[in-house]
């Protein structure tokens, strides 16, 4: 079956590089993600598309363990089959992004390390249809 | 400021309680708050209602007599009840009312939050891929704090032993059994590096405080206990917040600080004046930021404090002596008054096995929660 991107104002998608879709304020040049139609700082309301960079270092994470709720969550795994997955902010050169972390279980993560954008499958559709979203994964990105 | 009296508190204890709703759970805090300040529904002029789960806590009016009075509702997040206090406080101060009550209530589903990010001004993906989610943000919080600052686990497990170990001393709180750090540092990890027994629980009860305007006081009770300050703040721009897709560089102090500096401004008081504390801690590790945040040591110096047991009913900073959010749970429009009606306790010396040593004069509580909004009070004999 197909996929799809759960928002398409998020990331570029599909690319071979993916990218996270940002807006820059006209006014005090402040960088803000996801896309809206105003300041996060200042909240003036002229605004203009940016993207941000790719890699970064992490800034602080946790792991998910217990399953959210459906919904808002639209994983439908069930309890016993719910791995958890990593949760960070990743520091990049625009701001520090919260994202899903491509690690394994007992992958060790550490405040400092370098990451980078990648996309991943979390949840499917009744459908069949796979849903990706972005995620930041261990490494430089080169 | 100490033109507000509190002349009654009640409590309907936290937990469970199956088949009762939280308006009546309600009424019953407002009821034993009457009691304990010797007045009736009757004579009550104006009052607050704080819930998350019910849109109309006015209600208890069905269960305490249609008096027709003014009966604001209020949410405001997990400050919810600082909101309904601190409002309470201020219509007495503008002259427009004498005797008032507020009161909490709630009745929440087992299980962390769930709600719709749209109604919290975010994007449906940040629910829908599984981020809207409160505990791992406070993981992430005492994640960096314990790196930044050198914070051990097993400083997170001393904070929640203690709230475990006072819980067992109040006959009202929700979780009355004792856990050892080692108990607690080995029950399953929910949001690294935050186990089990390091969080709260949301769950159900009341309570209410029954206020008055500080000249009138006597005329109800010969130990009326003054709100020398009551604050709400909410986040600036570049404080670490929970339901945050991102943060800007620059970092801004937390809306607690900017609460706790504004409270300590309108009371008078300083962090060294205080004698018993009230912190959010909605895990343990929050409670351990709270105590810098709110003045009451500098960052890091948790580590060797809880280590010598000075938060400990006995220790020269005693936190959360009714067990705090960790064995009261968290109905959150009660939270907040639950705290202050400990609070009252204390400084009347009628706080029983779990009684803070040498007569405390000065108490001090703290919410703290989404969406990013803080409240302060500090009260005296």
């Amino acid at each position: 079956m197909g996929q799809r991107s759960v928002s398409e104002d998020l990331f570029e998608w599909p690319s071979e590089q993916p990218t996270l879709l940002a807006t820059k304020c006209d006014a005090c040049g402040q960088v803000t993600f996801p896309r809206q139609d105003s300041c996060g700082r200042c909240g003036k309301t002229a605004v203009s598309d940016t993207t941000l960079s790719r890699s970064g270092t992490l800034w602080t994470w946790t792991r998910q363990r217990f399953q959210p709720k459906n919904p808002p969550y639209i994983g439908t795994e069930s309890a016993k089959d719910f791995v958890g997955y990593g949760v960070g902010y990743v520091e990049l050169p625009e701001g520090r992004v919260e994202a899903r972390l491509v690690v394994g279980e007992d992958e060790t993560l550490e405040i400092g390390m370098p990451m980078t954008l990648t996309v991943v499958p979390f949840a499917t559709d009744a459908d069949g249809t796979e849903v990706v979203t972005y995620a930041f994964a261990p490494g430089t990105g080169e | 400021m100490d033109d507000v009296a509190i002349i009654g508190i009640g409590m309907h204890p936290f937990g469970r309680f199956p088949g009762k709703s939280a308006v009546e759970m309600g009424a019953a805090a407002v009821r034993a708050a009457l009691g304990d300040a010797g007045v009736e529904w009757s004579d009550i002029q104006f009052a607050f209602g704080g819930s998350y789960e019910v849109d109309n806590p006015d209600s208890v009016v069905n269960f305490l007599g249609l008096t027709g009075i003014s009966f604001t509702d209020v949410y405001n997040g997990c400050a919810t009840a600082a909101s309904a206090l601190t409002m309470a406080a201020n219509t007495i101060r503008l002259g427009e009312h004498e005797l008032g009550v507020a009161v909490g209530m709630d009745k929440h589903l087992p299980g962390a939050f769930a709600a719709d990010p749209v109604a919290y001004g975010l994007p449906s993906w940040y629910g829908e891929t599984g981020l809207f989610l409160t505990p791992k943000f406070f993981a992430m919080k005492i994640q960096r704090y314990m790196h930044d600052h050198g914070i051990s686990p097993e400083t997170l497990a001393r904070a929640a032993a203690k709230s475990y170990r006072n819980g067992a001393l109040n006959p009202d709180a929700f979780r009355r059994k004792e856990l050892s750090v080692e108990e607690i540092l080995a029950s399953p990890m929910v949001n690294d590096p935050l186990t089990q027994y390091m969080f709260c629980s949301p769950d159900e009860g009341a309570a209410a405080l029954v206020l008055c305007h500080a000249d009138v006081a006597h005329r109800y009770t010969d130990r009326p206990i003054y709100l020398r300050a009551s604050v709400v703040r909410t986040r600036r721009f570049g404080a670490f917040e929970v339901h945050s897709p991102w943060l800007p560089l620059e970092r801004s102090d937390a809306p607690t600080i900017d609460a706790s500096k504004a409270a300590y401004e309108m009371a008078g008081i300083g962090p060294d004046e205080v004698d018993v504390i009230q912190l959010q801690d909605t895990d343990a590790g929050a409670e351990i930021i709270h105590l810098a945040e709110n003045g009451f040591c500098k960052d890091g110096e948790q580590e060797e404090l809880l280590a010598n047991g000075a938060t400990e009913i006995g220790g020269s900073l005693p936190v959360n002596t009714d067990g705090g959010l960790i064995a009261n749970g968290e109905p959150i429009g009660a939270s907040g008054l639950r705290q202050v009606h400990e609070l009252v306790l204390q400084l009347r010396g009628d706080a029983g096995a779990r009684q803070v040593p040498n007569a405390p004069k000065v108490g001090y509580s703290q919410l703290y929660g989404a969406p990013g909004t803080a409240g302060v009070a500090i009260i005296s004999t």
